[in-house]
This record gives C-alpha cells, sequence and structure tokens, in this order.
C-alpha cells in the first residue's frame, strides 16, 4: 500500500497554532489525504479543515482533516460515539440547534466556501445540504404535501411545476410506481421503508447538492432497507451521499468512499474496496471484522 | 496484519495444518517407497490419500460456513480465499503421492535404477518448499514466501536433468524405455509439487500482505482486489 491515512497525529496540538499556520497545516494535510485515498481524480464538494468540534467541554471531534468527492457515496463508520454523525451534522450545521455545540478551530468548506462563515445563512446551507434520518420522519400530510413543502416554503406556487417535481422526485426515490395513484393519501399510511423512501423524495425535491443519511435504513426491514441501497446508488449520479452507518456490508456494498472514526479521531480513510479488503490500521482491521465495537 | 483469534478460523487452521502434515507424509512415505522399494509403504499412501481428500471438503464447508455467519472482511476474507487455494494445493499434494507411490510399486518390480538417488534428493527439495510454505503461513514470514518462489526454480532444473539422463537411458537400451518412462513421471510429479508449494507461498504473501505475486516477478505485486 502507497497511501497513509489522514490521521491527526501530525499537529500535536493545532490550538496553539496561528491561522496562517493552521491554513497551511490544513492545505498539507487535505493535499495529503486527496493523494492517499484515491480522491485526486475527484472534485472536492466538503473540505474539513483541522476541524475541532465540542459539546460544552466534551471534545467530540479531534483535528478532522478530510475531503468528500462530489457525486460519490461516502460511509462513516465507527462505534457508537465515535464522532461520525457529529461530523456528519455538522455539514449542514444542524448542531447549531445542539446547546453548547460549537466549532472551536478548524473549518469545513462547501466548494471553498466556509459554512461556519458568518455570512452563511444556515437556512440556506440546509438547501444544498440535505439530510435523511435514522428514524423515517414524513409530516402529518398527504404524500404530494410531503413532497411540495420545501417548495412551497420556497415561494413556489405554480401547480405545475409543484405536480412535476412531485411526479419527479417520486420518480427519483423510486418511490413513484408504488404510490403514483394515492397521491392525496396520508404518507402514515405507507409502509416503514416507503416512508423514508417517501423523506428521501422530499429531500431530493428542492435539489439539493448533497444528501446526508444518518443510519437511514437502521429502522427497516432487509427489503426495504435493499431498496433504499438500491436507491443510493441511483442517487449518488446526481448528489453526493455522505451515509453514517453501523452496517458494515451497507457500508461496503453502498459508497464509493469509506471513513473509519474512532473516539473521535478520523482513523482511516480511502476507497471502500480498499477499507474493506486491505485496511492498513489495525484499528480499521479490528472494526470491520467485529472484533471490537 | 496478522490473523484474527477465532474459534473457527482456528479450526480452518487446524485443519489446514492437519491437510499438510498428512499430504507431507503420504509423499514421504512414497519417496521412501521408491528408495527402500518398499511396496507395503505403497498400500498405506493410497489407503490414507482419503483422509486429505476428506478434510480438502470439510475445510470447504468450514469456509462457507463461516461466510455465510459472518461475513467476512479484509484479512477474515482473504483468508476464506486462501483456506480454499491452499486446501486445494494440499490435496494435489496426496494425489502426486500416491501416484509416485503406484509408480514407486511398479519400478520396486524392476532392477534397481541409479537415478533413484536423484529423485530422492529432488523429492527432499520439494519437501523442504512445502513444509517452509506451512512455517510462512504459521509464523506468517512474509520473506521465506518469497524465498520459496525462488527455489521452485532449481525444482525445475533437476526435473530437466533426471529427463535428460532417462532420455540417454531409453537411447542406449530400449528395453528401459518403460521404467525410464515412470522415472519421468515420478519427477514431473515431484515438480508438480514443488509448484503446489509455490502456489501456497504466493496465498500465505496474499494472506498476510494483501498483494499478488503470482505469475509475477516477486518485486512487481499488484493488488488482487484493487482497491481504487
Amino acid at each position: 500500500m502507497n497511501d497513509s491515512p489522514p490521521t491527526t497525529e501530525q499537529d500535536p496540538n493545532p490550538q496553539e497554532m496561528d491561522n496562517a499556520q493552521n491554513g497551511e497545516a490544513a492545505r498539507a494535510n487535505a493535499s495529503q489525504d486527496a493523494a492517499s485515498n484515491g480522491l485526486t481524480d475527484t472534485t472536492t464538494i466538503f473540505e474539513c479543515k483541522n476541524l475541532e468540534f465540542f459539546y460544552g467541554d466534551f471534545h467530540a471531534l479531534h483535528d478532522v482533516c478530510m475531503r468528500i468527492p462530489e457525486k460519490r457515496a461516502t460511509a462513516f463508520i465507527g462505534p457508537s460515539g465515535c464522532g461520525k454523525s457529529t461530523l456528519l451534522r455538522c455539514f449542514n450545521r444542524m448542531n447549531d440547534l445542539v446547546p453548547s455545540a460549537h466549532v472551536r478551530s478548524g473549518n469545513i468548506e462547501i466548494h471553498g466556501t466556509d459554512i461556519y462563515d458568518e455570512q452563511v445563512d444556515p437556512t440556506e446551507l440546509r438547501k444544498r445540504v440535505g439530510m435523511v434520518f435514522q428514524r423515517y420522519n414524513p409530516f402529518p400530510k398527504s404524500i404530494y404535501e410531503n413532497i411540495v413543502y420545501g417548495l412551497r416554503i420556497q415561494g413556489v406556487r405554480d401547480k405545475s411545476r409543484l405536480d412535476e417535481a412531485v411526479e419527479t422526485s417520486l420518480k427519483g426515490a423510486a418511490l413513484w410506481d408504488e404510490v403514483k395513484d394515492r397521491l392525496k393519501d396520508n404518507a402514515f399510511g405507507l409502509s416503514g421503508g416507503q416512508q423514508q423512501r417517501l423523506c428521501i423524495a422530499r429531500t431530493i425535491a428542492i435539489k439539493p447538492e448533497v444528501i446526508l443519511m444518518d443510519e437511514p435504513c437502521a429502522a427497516l426491514d432487509p427489503i426495504a432497507t435493499a431498496k433504499v441501497e438500491e436507491l443510493i446508488h441511483s442517487l449518488k449520479e446526481q448528489f453526493t451521499i455522505v451515509i453514517v452507518t453501523h452496517n458494515m456490508q451497507q457500508a461496503a456494498r453502498c459508497s464509493d468512499f469509506t471513513a473509519f472514526f474512532y473516539l473521535g479521531k478520523l482513523i482511516e480513510h480511502g476507497p471502500t474496496k480498499r477499507i474493506f479488503t486491505a485496511p492498513e490500521k489495525q484499528q480499521t482491521e479490528d472494526y470491520i471484522s467485529g472484533r471490537f465495537g | 496484519m496478522p490473523l484474527s483469534s477465532d474459534p473457527d478460523l482456528d479450526n480452518i487452521r487446524e485443519n489446514l495444518l492437519m491437510m499438510s502434515s498428512l499430504a507431507d507424509r503420504n509423499l514421504g512415505l512414497a519417496v521412501r517407497a521408491l528408495t527402500e522399494r518398499d511396496s507395503a509403504l505403497c498400500d498405506m499412501v493410497e489407503s490414507e490419500d482419503s483422509q486429505i481428500d476428506a478434510l480438502e471438503v470439510a475445510i470447504d464447508e468450514q469456509v462457507i460456513t463461516y461466510m455465510a455467519l459472518n461475513s467476512p472482511v479484509a484479512t477474515d476474507c482473504r483468508f476464506m480465499l486462501v483456506a480454499c487455494k491452499v486446501s486445494g494445493n494440499f490435496e494435489r499434494v496426496g494425489d502426486e503421492a500416491v501416484s509416485i507411490a503406484r509408480r514407486a510399486r511398479q519400478l520396486n518390480a524392476e532392477p534397481a535404477m541409479a537415478v533413484i538417488d536423484t529423485l530422492a534428493e529432488m523429492a527432499e527439495l520439494a519437501l523442504e518448499m512445502l513444509r517452509d510454505s506451512v512455517r510462512a503461513f504459521i509464523e506468517g514470514d512474509i520473506e521465506l514466501t518469497r524465498a520459496i518462489k525462488k527455489r521452485d526454480k532449481e525444482v525445475d532444473r533437476m526435473e530437466k536433468r533426471v529427463a535428460d539422463n532417462m532420455r540417454e537411458v531409453m537411447e542406449a537400451d530400449p528395453s528401459k524405455v518403460a521404467s525410464a518412462l515412470k522415472v519421468v513421471m515420478i519427477t514431473r510429479s515431484l515438480e508438480r509439487v514443488a509448484d503446489h508449494a509455490k502456489n501456497v507461498a504466493e496465498e500465505i504473501f496474499y494472506l498476510f500482505e494483501a498483494r499478488d505475486i503470482r505469475h509475477v516477478g516477486a518485486g512487481t505485486n499488484q493488488p488482487r482486489s484493487p482497491g481504487s
């Protein structure tokens, strides 16, 4: 193997670095990350630079440096509490809603723009970076209204445009054929797997660039899981997918790249095939082999 | 990466080592049957080959069960593949031992030939390669696997030397054609044993290094499963 993981040990105390040094180190780390993890032929959408994240005094993420490639699926894996969901929620600033949660140093850029910059409106960011949660959460409305909800908030009133968005989004979420004759039915009447795909359809209706998925299949049966996984495969042609999962096989099946986190640190990040066939770090091997976690 | 410690994986490892031990013993007996002109040993080799065959089947069953129940990845996944391939090689070594034993029985019924000493030397080299490949597996010794690959060429040279020698024997005395051909077939079996040992060494290298040294020089390894 010729690649080395983007671990954080190279910068033992980033908090004491001045901004210039910090930026230089981040560029060096990110460059190493890209070169070493098969990302050189991809376009970067997100770039984490020496991210230090805290919940109050709890240090949740330690000096995370990584790039997320555009229109690829990246899986975050690791034992509970390792920081993978925390990082996921940083990408659309969902953590802003958690009291005491804060970035102490470092940043995350989307297409080169710092998402934590004062000028960035979190609501606008979340239009670009949608999210699907572990527990499917359709609104207590019709299937149709679930899909157009975000568009209506954006001020879209044109019926034909809304109809088109509903059809396109449901087709994109592989749900159209199953619900096209009952769009006015309450969304709660759908099966769990259908409700989750409806949530994905609702997310893609507003045409985000990125879809963050936090254990999207954790509450689904194997057949519904397989459908969502197929969906992830097709969605990554149009969207960047970042998925948190505890299911190793799901990460192996769905993602192009995998990042393994442990105790708030990014341990290893690389092409999924390599991570699951020949990981470089013993901790990664032990985790994916089920030896701990 | 070191091999995982897991009771099911340990059982597969133990069966592989048992197979290698039986194949080693049967090959040694077949060669002794030849050098000591003891045909009773030939019967033993033939009758005990079924133990090796049974272990090959058992290992396949253990591997498929482990894969179905555990979805192994990384080193464990490579071990699944390697266990099947290595057991196949040990089974073939057992078959070659049977083949040598059968020809030894026929040769023992004829006047002794001086070339048998060379066959014993060749057998010793092939057996050493086989034992070293097993040692490389037990100890995770990558350098040893590279060395085994190189030694295979020495066995090839010995096979050619014996073949040339037998050609001369056949040309000089046509009544010895049948015996000489049996000797040639035995050298071919021994050469195949060395090939199996080399194959095992290559699989062990892949197991520990996740790189493929089959069909290429040891310095130009490729990933068997491209990582990007």
